[in-house]
Parts: structure tokens; C-alpha cells; sequence
């Protein structure tokens, strides 16, 4: 890819994947865009398109987004076979036009998976994170007095990694990119951030077997280590969380009288 | 200035008397307890997902009520909280430098310029170290020094370091601590989670919050629930600019619902323009981006001194450069409150100084950090910052100074709420950004996480006990014909919308709206300007209900629906921000009136005349509100004029 920063303007061409329901059948749909600025992001240049459908009488493309700067998750297109597009460690919000030449064509797609059904165009439901999560990727604290803060130390290595591990979004990228559709990443940065901590080691049994259960049961597939959920993370979050979960989840089934 | 009788008695803020630091206890004993086994007959509706709402969602669950929650992002996890990024205040005092609890709410008092009550900051001090040890127990990775205790740093001109934070994403992980914790009563059964739904009316029985109507965005389909009290905790209003860098779907559609029905809307004008974005590039710019104003603790703010200098930057030798921040306020420099560092960046590009492409833009400079501390420590500290930057812009800042402008952040007003967080309708009770208790006219930097995971965590699960003691709450049904006007109401709107069918985009409606609102009730107001954006913003209401074009219809994903439902209540909103701002003809925070300053061009309060609350009652759409107040008394913190110099 050249920088196209030295246009005015682009002509670019969008084939764009196109499903009015859950069961309608889709399709991928060509459009023309002609005047994309290198300045726009790639959710602004979008936003041209559906300007552009509108005034035409035509339903606008449905994609997911929110905050526009990288952290809340909700966006989540395939760009030319990619989660998040070309850039590494960027969502694709954040992606902008100046990376793309003059006479470009991109596909868009939506994230594909058994676990995350299409509602609409390029939105797919993600809900079964949050059933993932709800399922044990918490520290089982009630509002209260708990202790000082400070009464606990952690050192500083072992902090940064949790925070590593935890800067995790929710996004869906890594199943997306995974050939086997597995949330194994996604699982693991919860399982590895609490487990990681103090706080967290108390329930780390059985937080580990019912996340990994609630995936399972989710229909989302195994890891068989082709490592391009990390290719694909735009927070970076490294595949040793998943040795550390599978670590977890192995001594887990070894000391858990949970196991049922 | 005498509050009229009725206002008295309907705008009893309930903060308790006596000497301040036990009010807070005394309130909580003087409250009548609800017995353990009751709780459970209580059902909670809790709108928003964010800081506010999932902590209060999570802590009154675990309480042992019946609650259910809302939200319109396909995850409670997408709430704008998650976007912040410097960090959250609380008077631990770990530093040794002298804070204390009475220092946090005094400066807090001090940088909401005195336009917030007394009660209400000092609560929040006091439970703000509570709010650091109950997320330090949820595993939120705070940032921590080799010892492994927390770090703290000094955060938007504090003089003493109390800011906690987790690198540059501490609203991601406080957020997704409460989240968890929701998602545990969510496990658990004991909340009932509803995603993808929007909030689309209030339902009163006999005069009491019962319930709501939402719009399934999945479905279309209109959906009612009924309960004993409803929380909103919707989050604020600076989407009204089209510009800002709230997200997208952030808007005041719930509260402006809840307005309509009786709850008053207070100190709308006050809304917080941060000083250190990136500017605009262009006509498809879609929202803004914040830097973290952690960056002025080390970056130096200038422009050029001569006017339209367009050499570049690195080009442009020391003594031709006015660091204007240092020059006019020596004590505090570059990390002048946000207010006063936004204005400033206003009047140099007002001024001709402004540079970049558009001129309205000043340049935050990091060249001197790094010749002190290296380059490693400036990407130890502001790493992620930088690469944001960078992809945004395709500029180095290691190597170029940034270019930086205001942009709408928050919204200190909202719906005016009581000590116990109840709105003026009994039942309703508001909480985060949505409410206005406590920034007053300015809300100083890492103090909106600590507002909305104070009245979450520790704040609502005391007071709603009060309204299940105090009120005879007989069974409602969702058949009732509250109910049932309610959802006609939400209805006909929708299809009043798509029933339009005209030829604008409602983007460039929602543009037009910001534009007025940003050019006119912005950074600076004045009288002229105000009184022409309500006209401006009337005429541009008319349009919309004639010419917009909605496509498709309201039974499935319709993003452009949702999107026109909010922008006519922005609509009809902008209307009342202004004639806030035309009302209250002082300077004061964020809200700036230019017949109100001082020969050097500095913000004059009116202490006499101003030193209120204005709470707005809805008397229809286009008629100009009825204003109760609240008189403020300062019995702590002597009022002064902020200075910086």
C-alpha cells in the first residue's frame, strides 16, 4: 500500500457484504466512492457512503460504532480479509484513508462465526461474551468497605501484566480471524488478568472451568494455535494468555471439587 | 433573588445541616433501613451502562433487589465511561503531599467556580477513597510503583498528586470492573440484562416514576417494564455540538423524555469544552478526539508570536513563540483548569495566531520534555497518547509539536437532583453525568469517574431505601393506561418521523444543530449571539420536521431511525441550553459571558445575583421554560474569584 496522502481526493471502490436480516440471504454489493480525503478515517469514509445511499433513496450501510477512538469495541469490520483492516494494533475506527492509494478497491465484511450471528449488514451479535463474562470473569466483591488498597502490594511486573492482559476490549476481532472461530484469546485475557492478581486467585478455579464451559457451550471452536487472533488483536494481547488459561484450566480439573 | 413559595418547597435539596464532615453519616442513619427480606420485593430499573449505571445496577442486586437494566449498545461494556482516559481522583493522601478530604472538596467547590452544593462535593470526597479500594478489590489494574503499592500523579492543575489511574485507559478499567461485577448478578439472576434497547419514555403513576417504554433496535418493537423506581444514569448532552468527543450514540434523548414529564432540567449552559483535542480536519470529521490532559504536565503550549506565521513549527526560533499559557498565569502555567486553558487557545486563534491549516489550532510542544527526560521516559508516560495521535494525524509528535483545539467533553448540567439523588419526580432518581449535583460550573480533570462510581457504588444503594420507605408503591401493571399513553406517545413519533419523508440528511441536521449551538452558546457567549441561536435553532426544528428523509421503516436495525429520534430531541433540547446561557448573564466555569469579564479579559461571577442553581420546568416544546431556584450558601468555602496568575 503507497501512502495516498498526496491526493485532494480518492476514487475508491467498496464491495461491501449486504444482509437485511439474520435470514435474509446476503451478498457482497459494489459501490463507488469519489471523493474519499486521505484525511478521513475509514468509518468517516463510510459515513460518505451511506450520505451518498441516502440521498439516493437507498438503505445505508448498518455497521457497529461508537466511541471512535479505539476503546469501546463496537467496531468490527473484516477489511480485504483482515479484522480491523491492514494497520496492526488499530481498530478500525482508527484506520484512516492515507493509507489506502488513489483507484483502491476494499471488501468489507462482517465478522464470521457460528457464535456471532449476523443481525444486519456487517453487525453481528456478540452477546455471547457477555455470557462468557458473566459466567466467571469477575471477582466475586460486593460493594462495601473492603480493605485499603494499598494493604495488598502487587509488584510492578506482575501489574503490567495483568493490565496487559485486561486492556482486552471485547471487540471479537480474534474470532474472527481465528479459522476455527475460537474465542480462546478473548477468554483467556479475563482469565489471565484476575488470575494474574491477588484479588482474583481465590476463585480462580472456578472461575477458570465455568469461562471455559461458557465458551464451549457458546459454539465457538478450539484453538488448534494458528496464533492469528494475536495477529489480529488491536490491543496487542499476547497468545501466552492462553497457555496461562489452559494452565489454569488443567489445574483447575487436577484440585477443583467443582467439576461438575 | 428570593425563590418563590412553590419553589421552596419543590426544590428542598434535602442536604443535610451541622457540621459537614458527618452529614453524610448522619443522613444515612436518619434514613430508614429496608429489612433484607423486603428488598427482594423491589424491582429497579436501571437505564445506562457506564460508570454510573453498572455500578449502581451491580451494588443493588447484590443488595438483594430485583433489578433490571438497560442499555443501547449491544454490550453493557460499550458505555462511553469506557473512553476515558487520564485517571480518578480520591483523597487517599498516599503521597504525603498534603491532601486530604477536605482539600479534594474544597478544590472541587474552588473549580466548579462555586457553583455547586457544599452537601453534596463533600459526600463525594469522603467516599472517594472507598471507590479506589472496592476496585482495587475487583482486580482493576491501577498503575502501581516497584514496591507494588499504587501510583498516583498529579492530574489537570492539582497542586498535590491524588489522581489513580490505569496507564491511559483508566475509564476502560473501572468501567469494565463495574461491568464485572454486574455481570456476576447477571450470572447469578439476579439482574435482568436488556442490550440494543432505547429508553423512549418515562411512565408515571400517580405522579410517581413507574416504569419505561423502550424501543427494541433489534426488532423495532416498542417493549414496557414496570418497576418500583427507575435509575438513569444516560450520561450527558455534548453530542447537542455534533462535534465532541463523546461517542456517537451518546445523546439526552431519556433525560429530555424524563424533562418533558416534570423533571427539571438544571444548569444546562454548563457544558465543558476541553482544551486539549485533536482539531478538525476537514467536512467529514465525524467526532473528536481527546488527548489526555496528562499531556500538559510535560507538553508546552504556544503559538507563534507573529499572526499568520506559517513557517513550521521546528522552523520557528524560541523567542518568536508565545508560550501564552506561562506568560498569562505564571503560578499555574500550562496546567491552568480546563476552562481557563480553552479560552485561551480560543482568544489567540480569534486573534490570528492560530496555525495549522484551518488557524484554529495552538501547538502543545514536548520538545523540552524531551531534551530533560529522554525520549523513552516521554513514551513511558504518554506512549499509547502519541500513537493515537499519530494514526490520527500521520504526524510524529516526537518530532512535531502537536496541534491541539477545544472540543465539547462534558456536560457539568443535567437533571436536577436532591441530595438523594431523586430528580423532581418522586421515584426517578438520576446519577453520573446525567445529573448535575456536583461540578458546579467547571468540572475539574479526573473527577467525572469518581462522581459516577460515588453516586453508583455508595451513594444510591442508601438513598432509594428512602423512597421504598417513605412511599405507598401499590402494584402497577404494564397494561395500564399510563403504560399504554406512553408507548402511543413513542410511536407516533417514530412513525411521525419516517412519515417526514423529505429531502436533508438528519447528519446534516445534527451538523447544522452543532454548528449553532458551538458558534453561539460555545466558548464564549454573549447576548446577541444567544438570542439568535434560539431562533436559528427553531427555525432549523421546523425544517427537520418537514424535510428530513428517514429511510426504510421501524421494524428492524435501523440506525438512521435511531439516529432521527435523537437529533429531534437535541432539537428541541438546544433550545433550553441557551436560554440557560441567555439567563445567567455572568461568567462563571465553563460557562463564559463575554458582557461578564474583567479588564484583562478573565471570567467575572456575580455572586450576588448568580449564586443559584437554575432548574428548568418543561412548559412545552418552543416555550421558554418556567426557572425555579436553588439558592446556593456557601458555609465552608468562602466564594473567591479563581485565580490562576
Amino acid at each position: 500500500m503507497s501512502a495516498g496522502s498526496g491526493h485532494d481526493t480518492m476514487r475508491i471502490t467498496l464491495k461491501i457484504w449486504r444482509q437485511a436480516g439474520p435470514d435474509a440471504k446476503g451478498g457482497m454489493v459494489t459501490y463507488t466512492l469519489d471523493t474519499v480525503s486521505p484525511d478521513m478515517s475509514f468509518l468517516e469514509m463510510l459515513d460518505v457512503l451511506n450520505e451518498e445511499l441516502l440521498a439516493k433513496g437507498e438503505e445505508p450501510v448498518a455497521f457497529e460504532h461508537d466511541c471512535r477512538e479505539g476503546i469501546c469495541g463496537a467496531c468490527s469490520l473484516v477489511v480485504d480479509g483482515i479484522p480491523h483492516g491492514p494497520q496492526s494494533e488499530t481498530t478500525v475506527c482508527q484506520l484512516h484513508m492515507r493509507h489506502y492509494a488513489d483507484g483502491a478497491t476494499i471488501h468489507i465484511e462482517p465478522w464470521r462465526a457460528n457464535a456471532f450471528p449476523i443481525v444486519r449488514d456487517l453487525i453481528v451479535d456478540r452477546s455471547a461474551f457477555d455470557r462468557i463474562i458473566a459466567a466467571g470473569g469477575f471477582v466475586s466483591v460486593a460493594t462495601g468497605a473492603p480493605q485499603d488498597a494499598n494493604a495488598t502490594p502487587i509488584g510492578g511486573e506482575i501489574a503490567e501484566l495483568a493490565m496487559d492482559a485486561a486492556a482486552c476490549i471485547g471487540c471479537g476481532a480474534c474470532v474472527a480471524a481465528c479459522p476455527n472461530a475460537s474465542a480462546m484469546l478473548f477468554t483467556a485475557a479475563k482469565v489471565s488478568h484476575l488470575a494474574l492478581l491477588p484479588q482474583g486467585k481465590v476463585e480462580r478455579e472456578r472461575r477458570a472451568l465455568a469461562m471455559v464451559g461458557a465458551m464451549d457451550a457458546e459454539g465457538f471452536g478450539n484453538c488448534t494455535n494458528h496464533f492469528e487472533c494475536m495477529g489480529a488483536c488491536p490491543k496487542g494481547i499476547s497468545v501466552e494468555n492462553i497457555a496461562r488459561m489452559n494452565r489454569e484450566y488443567l489445574r483447575a480439573t487436577l484440585v477443583s471439587r467443582d467439576l461438575g | 433573588m428570593t425563590p418563590q413559595a412553590s419553589d421552596a418547597g419543590r426544590l428542598d435539596s434535602k442536604a443535610p445541616g451541622g457540621p459537614i464532615e458527618t452529614r453524610w453519616d448522619r443522613h444515612r442513619f436518619d434514613m430508614k433501613l429496608v429489612n433484607p427480606a423486603n428488598k427482594r420485593k423491589f424491582h429497579v430499573l436501571v437505564v445506562g451502562t457506564g460508570l454510573a449505571g453498572a455500578s449502581a445496577a451491580a451494588s443493588l442486586a447484590e443488595l438483594g433487589y430485583r433489578v433490571s437494566v438497560f442499555c443501547i449498545q449491544d454490550s453493557p461494556r460499550r458505555a462511553h465511561s469506557i473512553a476515558a482516559q487520564g485517571g480518578i481522583n480520591a483523597a487517599k493522601n498516599y503521597p504525603n503531599d498534603g491532601d486530604s478530604i477536605y482539600r479534594l472538596f474544597y478544590d472541587t467547590i474552588k473549580g466548579g467556580d462555586f457553583r455547586a452544593r457544599e452537601s453534596n462535593v463533600y459526600r463525594l470526597a469522603q467516599v472517594s477513597n472507598n471507590i479506589i479500594d472496592q476496585c482495587a478489590a475487583q482486580g482493576v489494574p491501577f498503575a502501581r510503583e516497584y514496591g507494588g503499592h499504587l501510583s498516583n500523579r498529579s492530574f489537570g492543575g492539582a497542586q498535590v498528586s491524588r489522581t489513580f489511574y490505569a496507564r491511559g485507559q483508566t475509564g476502560q478499567q473501572l468501567l469494565l470492573g463495574a461491568y464485572s461485577a454486574m455481570m456476576r448478578q447477571v450470572g447469578l439472576g439476579k439482574i435482568k440484562m436488556f442490550p440494543r434497547r432505547e429508553m423512549l419514555d418515562l411512565v408515571k403513576v400517580e405522579g410517581v416514576a413507574r416504569g419505561i417504554v423502550c424501543r427494541n433496535l433489534v426488532t423495532g418493537e416498542y417493549e414496557r417494564y414496570a418497576g418500583d423506581a427507575v435509575v438513569l444514569a444516560t450520561g450527558g448532552y455534548g453530542n447537542v455540538f455534533y462535534l465532541s468527543t463523546n461517542a456517537k450514540a451518546c445523546n439526552v434523548t431519556a433525560s429530555w423524555r424524563a424533562h418533558k414529564h416534570g423533571a427539571f432540567f438544571a444548569n444546562p449552559c454548563y457544558t465543558q469544552i476541553h482544551p486539549t483535542c485533536i482539531p478538525v480536519s476537514g467536512d467529514h470529521q465525524s467526532k473528536l478526539t481527546l488527548m489526555s490532559e496528562s499531556l500538559r504536565n510535560d507538553g508546552r503550549v504556544w503559538v507563534p508570536l507573529e499572526k499568520g506565521d506559517t513557517r513550521k513549527p521546528n522552523d520557528i526560533p524560541e523567542e518568536e513563540r508565545d508560550y501564552y499559557l506561562e506568560r498569562r498565569y505564571p503560578a499555574f502555567g500550562n496546567l491552568v483548569p480546563r476552562d481557563v486553558a480553552s479560552r485561551a487557545a480560543k482568544e489567540r486563534c480569534d486573534a490570528g495566531y492560530g496555525v495549522g491549516a484551518t488557524g484554529f489550532a495552538v501547538y502543545l510542544d514536548f520538545r523540552d520534555a524531551i531534551a530533560r527526560d529522554g525520549e523513552d521516559a516521554i513514551r513511558a508516560r504518554y506512549g499509547n497518547l502519541f500513537q493515537m495521535y499519530e494514526r490520527i494525524t500521520g504526524e510524529d509528535p516526537y518530532r512535531v509539536p502537536m496541534r491541539i483545539y477545544p472540543a465539547s467533553h462534558y456536560t457539568m448540567g443535567g437533571l436536577w437532583v436532591d441530595y438523594n439523588l431523586e430528580s423532581t419526580i418522586p421515584g426517578l432518581f438520576v446519577l453520573g453525568e446525567a445529573n448535575f449535583s456536583d461540578h458546579g460550573a467547571n468540572r475539574l480533570g479526573a473527577s467525572a469517574l469518581m462522581q459516577g462510581l460515588a453516586d453508583g457504588y455508595f451513594v444510591i444503594p442508601y438513598t432509594i431505601g428512602g423512597h421504598f420507605n417513605a412511599r405507598a408503591l401499590p402494584a402497577v401493571s404494564t397494561d395500564a393506561p399510563q403504560f399504554q399513553a406512553s408507548e402511543t406517545m413513542a410511536r407516533e413519533r417514530t412513525d411521525k418521523l419516517l412519515a417526514v419523508g423529505g429531502k436533508r440528511s438528519i447528519n446534516s441536521f445534527h451538523r447544522a444543530l452543532g454548528e449553532i449551538v458551538w458558534n453561539k452558546c460555545g466558548m464564549a457567549r454573549n447576548e446577541q449571539g444567544l438570542t439568535s441561536a434560539i431562533e436559528d435553532i427553531r427555525a432549523l426544528r421546523a425544517e427537520f420536521w418537514e424535510n428530513v428523509r428517514v429511510p426504510g421503516d421501524g421494524g428492524y436495525l435501523n440506525q438512521s431511525l435511531e439516529h432521527a429520534g435523537r437529533v429531534a430531541d437535541f432539537l428541541e433540547f438546544a433550545e433550553l441550553l441557551v436560554s440557560d446561557a441567555l439567563d445567567r448573564t455572568e461568567s462563571c466555569g465553563g460557562h463564559f459571558r463575554e458582557e461578564s469579564q474583567t479588564e484583562e479579559g478573565e471570567a467575572a461571577r456575580k455572586d450576588d445575583e448568580f449564586s443559584y442553581v437554575a432548574a428548568w420546568e418543561f412548559q412545552g416544546v418552543g416555550e421558554k421554560a418556567k426557572l425555579h431556584k436553588e439558592e446556593l450558601t456557601f458555609e465552608y468555602v468562602k466564594p473567591s474569584q479563581r485565580s490562576y496568575k
